[in-house]
């Protein structure tokens, strides 16, 4: 499994806390490769993936743009289980999952459905509680994609610890799997069994 | 406030440039005819500059200003002046006038601007000083400072490099702002070690430097940005070398473990890269801590070397102020290391 993080243009700690995201969704290892901006992005990361035992590569793709490449190993410890106990304020509410199937919300003028779409959004990062999970697939896998609207706000909710993915087969049909900006890259076996536990689901 | 996030992008002395960068653009700045009355100035690393008036007074001069690294505009105001107020200390000084620094969107929330404002208004009146001015420049993001002119004796300036063989080594805050922070930014520490780490950083260094009075000071600065090993080894100045105990470093709640979950920040590792050549950690010494000593540290504690006989009095009285000070090491001759990090 390979998964891809574009963490260009944050600071940190924001690009390790988007790779340690992904690492956390490896199931069995695999790998992730995270875009940062600046070289001490890449050695930040470097030393993350160095204490946890990983194998880890960087290459330089430009002047503000490298690739570092984190290689987790079968059986190596993913901080799935134990990820963040300690954290409050935790707004993340238990296992609500929200899915977006399209860049539209509600049926209408496509113009007037976008202004909702990027509406609801912003607002979700302004609850009290917040969704653990977040699915973009069809029409939807746009929103995670730069020239998004709701780029900084799904920045927001992710920081904010929740879970992003973006269907990497919509993706693919679409072209535009180089420019996915936020969150990680999802298949359909969990895109089911996200549905399948969640405690609500939210489709706006 | 509508957009904390946007206020908030990781401010504080972790926005400070690199120390291997700066050093190589000031050592080729022209300088003009020395003037001898400049005690203080370029040449040294040290936290203001001094210039004697007369025979028994000195103006000392400080400039410290970044962006916030707290999303309460109130306590970021209160932040910056405690750091900028913290370099008269540092040098013995008192504080006399500030004036402000202000960098502000042209459309932003003028609310936000005042509270800004009073938080430090309220800081430089804690520090007996009057604040008597200030400029301020239309900007995309959010930078508050201050200017500060304090007096000193000339003769009893604390140089921060003038350290003794056997000196001990005092620090009198916990260190781990710049973590602590930097995990609150990402919701990835708990609101009562956030509160910590404000209430470390608005604790004015006035108190400690009051206490420091009665005491031989060989040699003080105050922890910033470069980090507890970064101003250490502006300390050791190439001339001595120093060891540290690892089990007697204050850490704030939280500091450690968000280390460990790799929380640290640009500055940290802009750090690690300039001081590597300089620090030996000795085997047992986790990571954790390591990058607890790389912390940039916004308003941070005072770094003093004392003679032997005066340390523990002193780290007693100013345990007294309610200060998490701590004996945390010595200076020792010269060696190949300059600075040694061992388990105790």
């Amino acid at each position: 499994m390979m998964l891809h993080v574009d963490a260009r243009g944050d600071t940190c700690p924001i690009p390790v806390v988007k790779a340690k995201q992904a690492i956390a969704q490896l199931q069995g290892g695999g790998q992730v490769e995270v875009l940062v901006s600046e070289e001490i992005a890449v050695q930040n990361l470097i030393k993350l993936a160095q204490q946890k035992g990983y194998g880890v590569t960087s290459q330089k793709q430009d002047a503000h743009s490298f690739a570092v490449c984190i290689t987790v190993g079968e059986g190596q410890e993913t901080d799935e289980q134990k990820e963040a106990p300690a954290c409050i304020p935790d707004r993340r509410q238990g296992g609500t999952v929200v899915v977006i199937d399209s860049q539209e919300m509600g049926r209408g003028k496509e113009e007037l459905g976008r202004t909702l779409m990027k509406g609801f959004l912003y607002a979700l990062t302004q609850q009290d509680q917040l969704p653990q999970t977040m699915l973009f697939y069809n029409g939807g896998a746009h929103l995670t994609c730069e020239g998004s609207p709701a780029l900084e706000d799904l920045r927001t909710l992710e920081a904010e610890g929740v879970t992003i993915l973006t269907c990497g087969t919509c993706l693919n049909f679409y072209g535009i799997a180089d420019t996915l900006a936020v969150g990680g890259v999802t298949n359909m076996y969990e895109i089911a069994e996200k549905m399948l536990t969640a405690g609500h689901i939210v489709k706006p | 406030m509508e957009q904390p996030i946007l206020f908030c992008t990781g401010g504080g002395c972790t926005a400070k440039l690199g120390a291997g960068i700066l050093s190589r653009i000031l050592e080729r700045l022209p300088k003009g005819p020395r003037d001898p009355r400049l005690l203080v100035g370029y040449d040294s690393k040290d936290d203001g500059a001094v210039y004697q008036l007369t025979e028994d007074i000195a103006i000392v001069q400080t400039v410290d200003f970044f962006p916030p690294m707290v999303d309460d505009p109130y306590t970021f105001g209160k932040i910056a002046a405690t750091n900028a107020l913290s370099d008269i200390y540092a040098m013995g000084g008192t504080v006399c006038t500030a004036l402000n620094l202000v960098c502000f969107p042209q459309d932003g929330d003028l609310n936000v601007l005042g509270e800004v404002l009073r938080g430090g208004a309220e800081q430089v009146t804690a520090a007996g000083g009057s604040l008597v001015g200030g400029h301020s420049i239309a900007d995309h993001e959010v930078k508050y400072g201050l200017s500060v002119t304090g007096i000193v004796h000339p003769q009893k300036i604390y140089p921060n490099n003038a350290g003794q063989v056997g000196d001990h080594l005092i620090l009198t805050k916990a260190l781990g702002t710049g973590l602590v922070c930097s995990a609150a930014r990402v919701g990835e520490t708990t609101q009562e070690a956030l509160q910590q780490a404000v209430d470390s950083m608005t604790t004015l260094n006035k108190g400690a430097a009051e206490v420091l009075r009665g005491y031989t000071v060989h040699a003080c600065t105050d922890v910033t940005g470069f980090g507890l090993l970064g101003h250490l080894h502006e300390m050791m100045d190439g001339n001595r070398s120093c060891e540290l105990w690892a089990e007697r470093i204050p850490a704030l709640p939280d500091a450690l473990r968000c280390a460990g979950e790799f929380l640290y920040t640009a500055a940290a590792q802009r750090n690690r890269n300039h001081l590597t050549p300089f620090v030996t950690f000795e085997a047992g010494i986790p990571f954790e801590m390591e990058e607890l000593l790389f912390d940039p540290q916004t308003s941070g504690g005072l770094l003093v070397a004392v003679p032997p006989e005066e340390g523990e009095p002193l780290v007693a009285a100013l345990r007294a102020l309610g200060l998490p000070t701590a004996h945390i090491g010595e200076i020792v001759p010269k060696m190949n290391q300059e600075i040694t990090v061992k388990e105790r």
